[in-house]
């Protein structure tokens, strides 16, 4: 089949490597139809993610057709489903508490090592991330091997186009919970801090869980403007100040809870020595840890923290007496993808929830390292990448 | 001991020794330890590891256990760099359900001894300890040269412990491989 394959800094190609075969019993085989660049698969093209190994399937936002079952799959052939980036057991104590993404099994033994030692217990494994998490093939490709078949995809029903569905293979869910992790209660104004994908539908998702005003805060102008067609007010930090801006448009309150989202599609697991390298290539192009800073000292006093933005290593010159003294609470964690994507697809079903606006290019597989470089150097105008195997090749 | 903590915690390397030196007679001996939660019944557990010969499936280095008797069993074990080591070990103690503990017969390649035991957990299923005592060949020397081929028991038992909790939870165990080539090549 064909993959787009990593083979170092700014080198991703497309080889031909062998078909995935079916190895476990809950294992099955999808057929990609639809798989997106993340913009945390640009952590990965630039080198900064540890243990990757050149030859790497890419690729963990997908979705297809089924084509093969092992025996303990529910699933059937023919079948379109969408696949959950964090790969998850269904059977150990945490996925019995819909923690999916602190399964215990979903990361093959030797791997937990890595994570054991980081983090004191091993999480998830994921698609197509390194090998820290789990060294998975991702869904950059014509095929895939997805295990735990009978927990994580979802079957799609008919009259939904890939495009409407294919986030909630990631990104959908990540706003989604986001927005919950900020324990939104109807009246408040929510702060979100990054317009990615992620912030972006964080905006969404906090009026649908009731909240009277939410303010959108990032530097590209293009950006902004998505969060606004939402009914979100937005701040260009580049132009006026943030903390002011949020006082003074909470009547000096500040707002109820904030949501970091900046970096916020990094599923990476960095270790904190190159964390000083990752500070300097973020969305808002500042220190990395500031967006994280300024949201708790804007925060109003016993508000809540949301941080979907991920954070790997450590944090220096972190505001833990502003934390202490206002009486935050700080909500965080990689999203538990299995868990949202029912209500999340009656959501798309029902009208309620529209994801099609981020996409803004459309390529073949063949045409994945052209995307790369694109998402690369144009954050305003690229939101989001779609790759289709059957696509002819798009001019550009 | 002045405190709760299992001996294989340990800072002192002569407490761990003393406790290895009980259990299988050696000076040079170390201790290891691992504990894991497992969300299935404590005798389904214990079943599935009572019959020696299904050890293998979870356990990466161990190559083939064959049942001598309801009591003795034949190890053949991977060391570093390709070689194979191999003894008889005899079960010393077992609690239907419970509990576990076996050790090498003299003229064993390695003097081991192994203990696992099964604690139930509540709604959370049950607990398994892992303790294994073990002199390593050519002492600390050998323990180094086992750790650079992932080989040292204390790697293994920890992965081992992960594999017979995934096979056990999930009825397989997670690979990262897409074909059945990779597969063979991971197990090798």
């Amino acid at each position: 089949m064909r993959a787009l394959t990593w083979h170092g800094k700014h080198d991703v190609r497309v080889d031909t490597v062998d078909d995935p075969e079916i190895l476990n019993p809950r294992d099955a085989i999808i057929k990609i139809t639809s798989t997106a660049i993340c913009g945390s698969d640009l952590h990965l093209y630039d080198g900064y993610i540890p243990t990757m190994q050149a030859g790497d399937i890419l690729g963990h936002e997908f979705m297809g057709e089924v084509v093969e079952t092992g025996p303990k799959s529910t699933l059937k052939k023919g079948q379109r489903v969408v696949v959950p980036f964090t790969i998850a057991c269904g059977s150990c104590y945490h996925c019995g508490k819909h923690q999916y993404s602190a399964c215990d099994n979903g990361n093959p033994a030797d791997n937990q090592d890595i994570g054991q030692e980081m983090y004191g217990q091993p999480m998830s494994g994921l698609f197509g991330y390194s090998h820290l998490t789990g060294g998975y093939a991702g869904g950059q490709a014509e095929y895939v091997r997805v295990p735990f078949s009978d927990v994580g995809p979802i079957v799609i029903p008919d009259g939904l186009d890939d495009d409407d569905v294919l986030f909630l293979s990631d990104i959908l869910p990540t706003g989604w919970q986001a927005a919950e992790n900020a324990d939104i209660e109807p009246g408040d104004t929510v702060a979100v801090w990054g317009c990615g994908p992620v912030g972006l539908f964080a905006v969404q998702s906090a009026f649908l869980m009731g909240a009277a005003r939410v303010i959108a805060i990032d530097h590209f102008p293009h950006r902004l403007e998505l969060a606004k067609r939402f009914g979100a007010e937005t701040i260009n930090f580049e132009e006026s100040k943030t903390y002011e801006a949020l006082m003074e448009m909470t009547g000096g309150i500040g707002p109820d809870a904030v949501i970091d989202a900046v970096g916020l599609e990094a599923h990476g697991f960095f270790v904190d020595n190159v964390i000083d390298q990752i500070k300097a290539s973020l969305f808002l192009g500042t220190d990395r840890t500031h967006s994280i800073r300024q949201a708790i000292h804007a925060c109003r006093k016993g508000g809540r923290v949301s941080m979907p933005a991920v954070y790997g290593g450590f944090v220096d010159k972190f505001p833990l007496g502003a934390f202490m003294e206002k009486g935050l609470t700080l909500k965080t964690g990689q999203t538990s993808v299995q868990h949202y994507m029912p209500a999340l697809l009656n959501a798309i079903v029902e009208g309620k929830i529209d994801t099609t606006f981020l996409i803004s290019h459309r390529l073949p597989l063949e045409q994945a390292p052209e995307g790369y470089k694109m998402f690369h150097d144009s954050q305003n105008d690229v939101t989001k990448i779609v790759l289709k195997p059957g696509l002819d090749r798009v001019a550009r | 001991m002045s405190d709760d903590a299992p001996l294989t915690t340990s800072k002192n390397a002569q407490v761990r020794q003393d406790s290895a030196e009980d259990l299988i007679g050696i000076e040079s001996a170390d201790l290891i330890g691992r504990t894991v939660t497992i969300n299935r019944p404590r005798a389904e557990l214990y079943a599935y590891w009572r019959d020696f010969e299904q050890l293998p499936t979870f356990m990466d280095n161990v190559e083939r256990i064959d049942c001598l008797s309801k009591t003795r069993s034949h190890w053949v074990v991977k060391a570093p760099a390709g070689a194979m080591v191999e003894w008889d070990a005899e079960i010393i103690e077992e609690s239907d359900g419970e509990l576990i503990a076996w050790r090498s017969a003299e003229g064993a390649d390695v003097p081991n001894s192994g203990r696992v035991e099964f604690r139930d957990a509540g709604d959370r299923g049950t607990i398994v300890t892992a303790t294994i005592a073990y002199d390593p060949p050519a002492g600390t020397l050998g323990k180094l040269i086992a750790k650079l081929f992932q080989r040292e028991p204390a790697i293994q038992a920890r992965r081992d412990l992960r594999r017979f909790k995934q096979l056990m939870e999930t009825g397989e165990i997670a690979t990262a491989a897409w074909t059945m080539a990779q597969l063979d090549e991971e197990k090798a």
